[in-house]
């Protein structure tokens, strides 16, 4: 495993193919750019008012200073929407020559040949291939690109768009409201199990171009979906932006399960609001691995409205040079007897920084409710920060909360040890290092634990001696 | 193959500045086990460690090699490649690394890239390594040491001994907090693997491991020396008398390093 490392000196996944977009919208944001925008997308009345008014409260909104620094993002040196071709491929013979070159180098075919249910993959704004297997579609699920799932099913879409993070929640969910643009929609309907997971691949490939790309999944009652989505990105010499809103809702009785892998290029700000709504018995597990990024800024949340619920948060986040990775994950228990299980494995390395930021809050009525947070931080070098911030808010007696904080180095007694068995000083790291996310890496699908696997090695190369 | 030779000449050990082995010599060839004994505090460990290389122990003089290769030279990991083996009085515990993924890397860094150890191979001898000490199956599937008690430590790392096959093998007290029945079973493992292709270098505190591993030389280690050497019966004398009449007929009053004579 540990001879399998990427030997180049260039970020692996940081090819970028010549630009094929047709369209392109000028930089900078207006009003009349939302419109264009809408109308381009042949949006009904609903959504373009939507997006404007989204637009007012982001204008309205500072720039939140409780975290990392954001100042050096310019809205105004943004390109808010590009549409790479005119019509979306159905097939894959129809889906652009150069964009398939770049999907090849993802391994997107052989993952799709492997086990894929469907693949809806990203490329700039716009969903240019989608294909879901008969089998679903005759059970019911719905696996669309976002703007399609509108226009083939707006009343669906409608009854629960922005119900989990409204635009008003943060200044970045107001960005995404107002200028959002592909992303995944999934339904699944009343007591369908969908064991293969749904996966897309997501990926910025225009220079200076923001990705709000917009998720929303709903599993309606006693039913299980699991959404895996993975993100490469190619290295630019310009800060990119990429905020994007995730919506998840469980019903009674359904469990949800999304699994990310990001590796955004070290000039990308990721600032993602995920939040997830339980209702009763129902349970929502968010696998969240962070990687890349100049600043990323997550905390994947679940607000548990019925009795019962349970949520599951498992992150990894790794902060190299010049990198502040601020993560967490959030749980608002508002409903008797729910459960949180936090865990949270970060790694700092070469000057980089990495947080813990989490909330739990037990509601009045959350009687009987349980949560236990872990959170385990491994620094490589003296050069490299970490922090655990936790907030706890409790408004209900007959709760249990749990928190246990560990940081740690690579111990020279744990080198010495694997090195005297004939590992290198870097395998030795490495094997530490992989097993220290192990118990991130072990709930993955099997070829995101081996790209992952690969990018921290890649991670963890020349950071040694 | 020809028989492995390890060659120690007049080494010199200092850990923080305080010298702890002091001029000490040793040749340790394939098919021979060497016992070193004494009491604590006589630089047993320290000679294991700074044989093995720990950046902690620093060789201030003296040469160490390994068929003729400088050993100092050398990295701990190519150390190990060239088939030194330390199995450690305090193995470290590594979570999230099952004993089998470490042992196959450690045996395919030792064979070296194109040449790694077939999965139904590597499964046979692991199989057979863990009858022989007596571990449950899923032992090895566990986080490598983590939480393993005191004797499935020594037991672990002879399982790795016995799968990475080294030319030299030095046991540190392998022997310590082991009941009997453990100890003899320890002892099984070593006594398997004994050939004309491994030297054992056994550093013991008591003579009771010796029952179990026959040593052909017994070596009592003083002050950062060699005091004495002998044969099986060595360690009996030890076994029936204690260190004291060694220390009298050499005129030693504290046999701890940093004593002078």
């Amino acid at each position: 495993m540990v001879h399998d490392v990427p030997v180049s000196s260039e970020y692996r996944y940081g090819f970028r193919d010549p630009d094929v977009a047709v369209y392109r919208a000028p930089k900078g944001l207006t009003r009349d750019l939302i419109i264009d925008i809408s109308k381009m997308k042949g949006e009904p009345d609903w959504m373009t008012e939507f997006r404007l008014k989204a637009l007012d409260i982001f204008l309205a909104k500072p720039m939140p200073t409780w975290g990392p620094d954001l100042s050096a993002i310019d809205f105004d040196n943004i390109t808010y929407y590009v549409k790479p071709s005119e019509r979306r491929g159905r097939s894959w013979d129809e889906v652009p020559e150069e964009i398939k070159k770049t999907f090849e180098r993802l391994g997107i075919p052989e993952a799709e040949q492997k086990f894929l249910a469907g693949v809806s993959a990203q490329y700039e704004s716009e969903v240019v291939y989608n294909n879901m297997k008969k089998e679903l579609e005759e059970r019911g699920v719905i696996f669309l690109d976002t703007d399609t799932a509108l226009k083939e099913y707006p009343e669906l879409f409608r009854q629960y768009f922005a119900t989990v993070v409204p635009p008003s929640d943060n200044k970045f969910a107001a960005l995404n409201s107002a200028v959002w643009s592909g992303g995944t929609f999934i339904y699944v309907p009343k007591g369908v199990k969908v064991e293969v997971p749904l996966q897309a691949y997501f990926r910025i490939n225009s220079e200076n171009m923001g990705q709000f790309e917009r998720t929303l999944i709903i599993v309606d009652e006693g039913a299980f979906a699991h959404y895996v989505e993975g993100c490469t990105a190619p290295v630019y010499s310009t800060d990119s932006l990429h905020a994007a809103v995730v919506e998840v809702i469980v019903k009674r009785g359904a469990r949800a399960r999304y699994t990310t892998i990001q590796n955004w290029s070290t000039n990308v700000y990721n600032l993602v609001t995920k939040r997830a709504m339980t209702e009763a018995y129902a349970t929502m597990e968010w696998v969240d691995g962070n990687l890349g990024s100049k600043v990323t800024m997550k905390y994947p949340a679940v607000i548990m409205k019925g009795e019962g619920g349970r949520a599951d948060i498992l992150s990894i986040a790794v902060a190299g040079k010049n990198q502040v990775l601020d993560a967490g994950a959030k749980v608002h228990m508002l409903a008797p007897n729910c459960t949180a299980t936090i865990v949270s494995k970060s790694i700092s390395k070469d000057g980089g920084a990495v947080n813990y930021r989490g909330l739990v809050n037990f509601g009045k009525n959350a009687r009987g409710s349980k949560a236990n947070v872990k959170c385990d931080t491994l620094i490589l070098d003296d050069r490299s920060i970490s922090d655990t911030i936790p907030y706890n808010e409790i408004r209900t007696d007959d709760v249990v909360l749990e928190h246990e904080a560990t940081v740690s180095k690579v111990s020279e007694e744990q080198l010495f040890y694997l090195m005297s068995r004939g590992l290198t000083e870097q395998e030795a790291t490495q094997m530490i290092v992989m097993g220290f996310i192990e118990p991130f890496t072990k709930e993955l699908p099997m070829e995101y634990a081996v790209e992952l696997n690969r990018l921290i090695a890649y991670e963890m190369e020349g950071s040694i001696g | 193959m020809a028989r492995p030779e390890l060659k120690i000449e007049n080494l010199h050990v200092a850990v923080d500045g305080k010298p702890i082995i002091r001029g000490l010599n040793l040749v340790i060839r394939g098919g021979e086990v060497h016992a070193i004994m004494g009491p604590n505090g006589t630089g047993k460990s320290t000679l294991a460690q700074a044989l093995m290389g720990h950046p902690r122990y620093e060789v201030t003089a003296g040469t160490v090699t390994l068929d003729g290769e400088d050993v100092l030279a050398m990295s701990v990991d190519e150390r190990a490649r060239k088939g030194l083996f330390l199995a450690m009085q305090y193995p470290s515990e590594v979570s999230g690394v099952s004993t089998s993924d470490f042992l196959r890397t450690a045996i395919n860094a030792r064979r070296g890239e194109g040449n790694e150890i077939p999965l139904m191979e590597f499964v046979r001898k692991l199989d057979r390594a863990l009858k022989t000490l007596e571990m449950p199956q899923d032992m090895v599937r566990r986080s490598l040491n983590e939480g393993f008690s005191g004797g499935e430590k020594k037991r672990n790392e002879i399982l790795q001994m016995m799968l990475l096959e080294p030319k030299i093998a030095i046991l540190d007290e392998v022997d310590s907090g082991l009941d009997i029945d453990a100890l003899k079973i320890v002892a099984r493992g070593v006594n398997e693997m004994l050939s004309e292709n491994l030297g054992v270098l056994v550093i013991t505190h008591y003579q009771r491991l010796l029952n179990y591993i026959r040593p052909h030389f017994v070596h009592v280690l003083m002050q950062g020396r060699i005091v004495k050497s002998g044969g099986p019966e060595l360690a009996e004398a030890l076994e029936a008398k204690g260190y004291d009449w060694i220390k009298e007929a050499l005129g030693i009053v504290d046999e701890t390093v940093g004593q002078e004579v």
